[in-house]
């Protein structure tokens, strides 16, 4: 079953910005799937026209094969979003926020309490419940905001953004987190600067950017188009004079520092034979970007090429 | 009761409840100062001047404005309740909260319109137990009297919706008040019988809604009214049904709150 179904999907502002062109996109039940673009693609008003917040110019939305225009109230229960701004009351308590967010959905006030409890337990809130909510810290106001989104255990959870501005440890415990409900059986759209992010937790990915989708296809897959990959060595001497790598890219940065390109296949062992037997000794390697992080600009590049 | 009537009125409720604690969590904001305002009006108006200008519509001049004080409060309350509430949900896009939630736009508008009665009412209320420490009040229509408070208080609140969806900026909730409501009340017999004005200033009165309300409410309270009744109702009745109309599509269209 398709936990979301975009057909055709356009949007023109008032002001003649065409910030969708035409759109299509699947998500199956159970999946967790990355929406990724540079600023300005498209992704925060396709999130927006899906949850009601924006309004469509054309095309069609289905969520768990509900049309959000036939019933826009059932297809709306479906979801929780985590809007990429803070966009709760500073003023009410933490609790209050949860509580009333549920009664929104219909969840009458015992089991909305009961549910709002379990959720700041999971997120660590608890402590805060009765604080009001612009006395957290930022990682705490990013984790009501997740809390806010399950209070109604929707079956599509979309998240703009969620980890913007929160510190890695603090990231990876929401990754966590994600992984945990996206086990239990919640469909999971992410949208996200950190391509680290995405590499970790999506499986399928679609990459918008002006308004089209520029490419949707499963996480493996799209790694494994990736036929180079950069590295970055810190040498322990300076290189010597008649340094040199055959056949493969290189360049130093500096007299202890090496970039190196090696094309898919080559594989490491080959350049660290070439350095053994120039008595190079390696102190360190690591990748220069991610992995995605390079198909991702690669695409976006391709994508600009071709407007 | 169907489940899907069963979770309207659950939000209803919620949405109502909350709108109820934020105007009792900044209670020195939304209840005292009517309080206090309306205490310095008893005092000056209604013993150190009234106490010369003698008897109004056959009452002591403080009986005669004790209503429209209280009616007074009553919608000005109402408006801005609402018309700051739902501005400051915009302002810090905490209205997303009601947007992405299966709600139809009318229990929003319900719901709003709900919490700015309910805190006119009990600013009115406030403010009648204040008026007994000055004169002696004896409602004598006492079902005219509640149902014009309340439908009042909804007209306003209803005002005060339309106004938030329009303002984009927290100036744009109070020019109304300050430049349209204010003066309306005023002109509206919250002080005076409109008999005493000329008769074409009586006439120009007659287009301002306030005038209704406060003589019907006075009605209510004292049996004293420059107005008829029936069509004080009425028109009330019509403004509220034209407000609602107006209210609900600049909802559905997502005027000032959908892009």
């Amino acid at each position: 079953m398709k936990a979301l179904q975009i057909e055709n999907l356009t949007k023109t502002y008032r002001n003649g910005f065409s910030a969708l062109k035409g759109i299509n996109l699947s998500v199956e039940q159970g999946d967790f799937f990355a929406l990724l673009g540079p600023n300005g693609a498209g992704k925060s008003t396709t999130i927006g026209i899906i949850t009601s917040l924006v309004t469509k110019s054309s095309g069609t939305v289905k969520v768990y094969n509900t049309n959000i225009d036939d019933d826009s109230d059932a297809a709306k229960s479906y979801i929780g979003l985590v809007p990429q701004e803070f966009n709760f009351n500073g003023f009410e308590k933490v609790k209050h926020i949860l509580i009333t967010q549920a009664g929104y959905y219909g969840m009458p006030a015992k089991p909305a309490e009961v549910r709002a409890d379990e959720l700041l337990h999971q997120l660590g809130l608890w402590e805060k419940r009765d604080s009001p909510a612009r006395s957290l810290s930022g990682g705490m106001k990013r984790r009501l905001m997740i809390a806010r989104a399950l209070v109604h255990n929707p079956k599509l959870l979309i998240l703009d953004e969620p980890t913007a501005g929160v510190d890695i440890e603090l990231r990876r415990s929401m990754w966590l987190f994600l992984k945990q409900i996206n086990s239990q059986g919640t469909t999971i759209i992410l949208t996200t600067h950190y391509l680290e992010e995405a590499e970790n937790l999506c499986r399928n990915i679609a990459i918008i950017d002006r308004g089209l989708i520029v490419e949707n296809t499963n996480m493996k897959s799209l790694l494994n188009r990736l036929d180079k990959e950069t590295f970055i060595l810190d040498i322990k001497m300076p290189l010597p004079a008649s340094f040199s790598l055959p056949h493969i890219n290189y360049h130093s940065i500096d007299d202890h520092t090496l970039e190196v390109e090696l094309k898919q296949g080559d594989g490491l062992n080959t350049l660290f034979s070439l350095l053994s037997e120039q008595k190079v000794e390696v102190c360190s390697l690591k990748n220069k970007a991610n992995r995605l992080e390079e198909l991702f600009l690669a695409l976006v590049e391709k994508s600009d090429a071709t407007l | 009761m169907n489940s899907k009537l069963r979770r309207h009125s659950v939000a209803f409720n919620t949405l109502l409840i909350r709108e109820i604690r934020r105007f009792l969590r900044i209670w020195p904001q939304t209840l005292l100062p009517p309080a206090i305002t309306m205490t310095l009006y008893f005092i000056i108006f209604g013993n150190l001047i009234g106490s010369r200008i003698g008897q109004m519509g056959g009452f002591s001049y403080m009986q005669y404005i004790a209503p429209g004080i209280i009616m007074m409060a009553v919608i000005n309350n109402a408006y801005t309740n609402v018309a700051s509430s739902f501005y400051s949900a915009k302002f810090q896009s905490h209205i997303e909260e009601l947007l992405v939630a299966p709600i139809p736009n009318y229990l929003i508008l319900a719901g709003y319109v709900a919490g700015g009665t309910a805190r006119g009412l009990l600013v009115g209320l406030i403010v009648t137990i204040v008026s007994l420490f000055f004169t002696h009040i004896a409602i004598q229509h006492i079902f005219i009297t509640i149902s014009m408070v309340v439908l009042s208080a909804i007209m306003f609140a209803l005002g005060g919706f339309i106004n938030a969806i329009y303002a984009s900026s927290f100036d744009e909730i109070s020019i109304i008040p300050t430049f349209i409501l204010t003066p309306l009340t005023y002109l509206g017999g919250v002080f005076y019988s409109i008999s005493l004005l000329p008769e074409f200033w009586q006439n120009v009165s007659l287009f301002n809604p306030i005038l209704y309300m406060v003589n019907a409410f006075r009605f209510g309270m004292l049996g004293e009214s420059d107005i008829a009744i029936i069509p004080a109702f009425a028109i009330i009745f019509i403004c509220i049904i034209g407000l609602t109309s107006f209210a609900l599509y600049l909802l559905n269209k997502g005027t000032g709150i959908r892009n």
